[in-house]
């Protein structure tokens, strides 16, 4: 088994939640979460539907380790045709949520067309139905979680809900759940908000009692859960410092975009680092972390629990956020700081729980803030246009403009288009540094070669969790390359990009793989569903859930010419470091990366190579 | 000799290992929402604790038992509730003061750790030794240990 083989279908046009059995024959071929919500959508939506009209639909997905013992076996994934991109949007989240509509006896949950009136989706195990949410409308994330636990009289809800940045359609909104995890990027949020849905609230008791072989399903996955403790990044790194460990590693290689990608390293990183968040603050004495944290069934806990300075001056009137919360993870503290070259960790965390708060993705909005920092600087933006002065560096200037976008005030709507439309409104098309319309991630694709055709072939735009190659180029996982060559990198990044879907269809986070190999979540996978889940046939669909996807981005209008990197990466050299001299080599890779995938020089899998998938 | 569950609530991601684990070994289902130990999360104090029976001796669940569903296992220690004798009346979770005796709706019976017959699941599947099972004397030491270690710090530095 695996799956409870029962999807919910919410009509939010018409009002009704109806359930229906999951289609297995998908299911074998693209095995759940990612993989089978994308196959949901591209067989029921028009590749080229407006994001933000009813007819596109947005589904949340489990897979078939989510709710169960497998280390990191609590994801889900929000997929729909992303309003930031215009292509696939898929973003998987962990915390609580996903393994609770398991529990409840789902699979997943499909949402089509758009409600009237704001509405909330409450499901208790079989029960589903949608409930008036006009008293939720213009709550954050944290208060709509707060009153739906309250007026349910049930703290053991879990849930996942747009903040204001989700109703007020910023193209990065994310969907928040379990207050600080988030199915952050591509805009997933902006859709939940044009179909008037604030909320998903689920209560499951009914648990996992589908799996295949239990007992070889416990004994693997206690063996794996070893090798993550066993691993020094997985077991040590991770917990102790969190994602943020990467911080000084990647600055030092000359690979930590700053000031919207014109420096590769920030002279203020070690102040926005892991090490910063353990020291002990001169004013309280006490360190912003508190402690680590873990998303349910994560043997991991890379999860940073933090507290602000109370003296800052971001939020010293304000005390409700002086308590422990979510932040600061690397991509989070590299787009609000680096970024942007603010080097104020307190108001990077002020800026982090805004983002939390009201459901904004940091990567994008900081990356966004970057882009008219140096607009700014270029004169092209003026104080009296933006509300506030804003050279590279201004904390108060990052912090206004968190709590414009996210209340979408002023300036902040636009902020909230993201800096492709952004800078192409200002005559400045140039200096968004994004592929597809998504801002990149916290790796500099000058310094990290893979990291550039990862970003230029991502299928939801720029994004470093489509095939992680930092991974291999950096910590030498599973073996190690050279950064700063080309050569060997379009397989590298097929190998990745293949695997990757796999881990992310099962419904395990992918940071396990610092660990473990296909080959190890391969047996769990093996032991939890029925059938034969060879390491031959996850490659397979690992590929076939990749190609799937190209499919849909292409039948919506992308081409060869949106697999390609900002100017910027291509023609200005990196300034200092290891890459010193070295711009990205996307276009030679971009041929042989076609060719490794086996489709034409334009970018598009040859019948041969989708015969071979069965697409 | 007898063992204890040992809690160390610092050392606690909030993964629910421990819930899954619990309830498999109980109901073989992986279902948090029956497990016999429970892990509370004070989000807004950066806490995590897991919570569990601490199997008192003159035990309040098992004196308020008016069926005598509830029984000493002389191998463990554990308070263990006969399920073909309850009743499903709830006075034994009345009777608790830390309410780790709980009703569950499915079966009709209250349900409590039992200890997992001298091999706790929750202990077994914690992956960073918040829940321990040691030996019952011995609860408190590593504490101790911990303060211990303090005061010798303090004569160190005069």
């Amino acid at each position: 088994m695996g799956w409870n083989r029962k999807v919910l279908r919410v009509n939010l046009t018409a009002g009704t939640c109806k359930d229906e059995p999951l289609n297995m024959e998908w299911a074998n071929d693209y095995l759940g979460s990612r993989g089978l919500a994308t196959k949901y959508l591209v067989e029921e939506i028009d590749p080229k539907v407006d994001p933000l009209s009813p007819d596109n639909k947005m589904i949340m997905s489990t897979g078939p380790l989510t709710g169960t013992m497998a280390s990191t076996g609590g994801r889900y994934t929000v997929v729909t045709k992303g309003p930031l991109t215009g292509a696939i949007a898929c973003s998987n989240s962990g915390g609580f949520f996903g393994a609770e509509m398991k529990f409840a006896g789902w699979d997943m949950i499909i949402f089509e067309g758009r409600s009237p009136k704001p509405v909330y989706l409450f499901v208790e195990n079989d029960k589903a139905e949608l409930r008036d949410a006009s008293h939720l409308w213009g709550k954050t994330c944290w208060e709509t979680e707060e009153t739906i636990k309250h007026d349910h009289h049930d703290p053991q809800i879990r849930i996942s809900s747009i903040g204001r940045a989700g109703e007020n359609q910023v193209l990065f909104a994310c969907v928040v759940n379990d207050l600080h995890r988030a199915a952050g990027r591509s805009g997933v949020g902006a859709v939940m908000g044009s179909k008037n849905l604030k909320a998903v609230a689920l209560r499951g008791t009914k648990g996992v009692s589908g799996i295949n072989d239990f007992a070889e399903f416990m004994k693997v996955t206690t063996e794996k859960k070893k090798v993550l403790a066993d691993n020094a990044v997985t077991g040590q790194g991770l917990p102790t410092y969190g994602t943020q460990v990467l911080m000084n590693v990647i600055n030092e290689m000359g690979a930590l975009p700053t000031r919207n990608h014109r420096d590769v390293a920030f002279e203020d990183a070690s102040k926005i680092s892991a090490e910063a968040m353990h020291e002990k603050r001169e004013t309280d004495g006490k360190a912003q972390l508190i402690t680590n944290a873990a998303c349910f069934g994560c043997t991991i806990a890379c999860g940073r629990i933090s507290a602000i300075d109370k003296t800052h001056f971001t939020v010293v009137n304000s005390p409700k956020y002086w308590g422990a919360s979510g932040g600061l993870e690397y991509e989070a503290a590299w787009a609000l700081g680096a970024a942007n070259g603010v080097g104020d960790i307190e108001a990077l965390q002020y800026a982090n729980l805004l983002c939390n708060e009201d459901g904004m993705d940091p990567i994008s909005f900081g990356a966004t803030v970057g882009a008219v920092m140096e607009l700014y600087e270029m004169r092209v933006l003026t104080k009296e246009q933006i509300g506030v002065e804003a050279p590279f560096g201004s904390a108060a200037a990052l912090a206004r403009f968190t709590e414009m976008t996210a209340r979408g005030e002023g300036f902040g709507k636009e902020i909230g288009l993201g800096s492709k439309r952004l800078c192409e409104k200002y005559g400045h098309p140039e200096l968004s540094m994004s592929v597809k319309g998504q801002e990149f991630p916290a790796y500099d694709a000058r310094g990290i070669q893979g990291m550039g055709l990862t970003y230029a072939t991502s299928n939801r735009g720029a994004c470093h969790l489509r095939s992680y190659t930092v991974a291999s180029e950096v910590l030498g996982i599973p073996v190690k390359t050279d950064p700063l060559v080309t050569e060997g990198k379009p397989e590298l990044v097929k190998a990745f990009q293949d695997a990757t879907a796999v881990f992310d269809a099962a419904g395990i986070c992918v940071f396990t793989s610092f660990a473990w190999t296909l080959a190890d979540v391969q047996p769990q996978i093996d032991a939890a569903c029925e059938g034969d889940w060879s390491m031959e046939k996850l490659n397979e669909v690992g590929e076939r859930i990749w190609t799937m996807e190209r499919q849909f981005n292409l039948a919506a209008g992308f081409t060869r010419k949106d697999d390609d990197l900002p100017a910027r990466l291509k023609t200005e050299a990196a300034k200092v470091g290891p890459a010193k001299g070295l711009v990205s080599g996307i276009d030679k890779m971009i041929p042989e990366y076609y060719e490794v995938r086996g489709w034409t020089p334009e970018g598009v899998p040859t019948e041969e190579t989708l015969a071979r998938l069965g697409l | 000799m007898w063992k204890s569950l040992h809690i160390d609530p610092v050392k606690c991601t909030g993964c629910l290992q421990c819930e899954m684990a619990c309830s498999y070994e109980h109901t073989g289902v992986i279902n948090p929402a029956k497990s016999r130990i429970k892990i509370f999360d004070f989000e807004h104090e950066g806490r995590k604790v897991p919570y569990t029976c601490t199997q008192c001796t003159e035990a309040w669940c098992l004196n308020a038992c008016p069926v005598d569903a509830i029984r000493v296992d002389l191998a463990t220690g554990a308070k263990i509730v006969l399920d073909d004798v309850c009743v499903g009346c709830k006075v034994c979770t009345i009777a608790c003061p830390f309410g780790t005796i709980n009703y569950n709706q499915e079966t009709g019976k209250v349900q409590k750790c039992d200890l997992c017959g001298d091999n706790p699941a929750c202990a077994t599947a914690c992956p960073t030794g918040a829940i321990t099972y040691v030996d019952a004397d011995w609860t408190g030491l590593d504490r101790m240990r911990q303060w211990a270690a303090k005061a010798n710090t303090a004569v160190a530095a005069e």
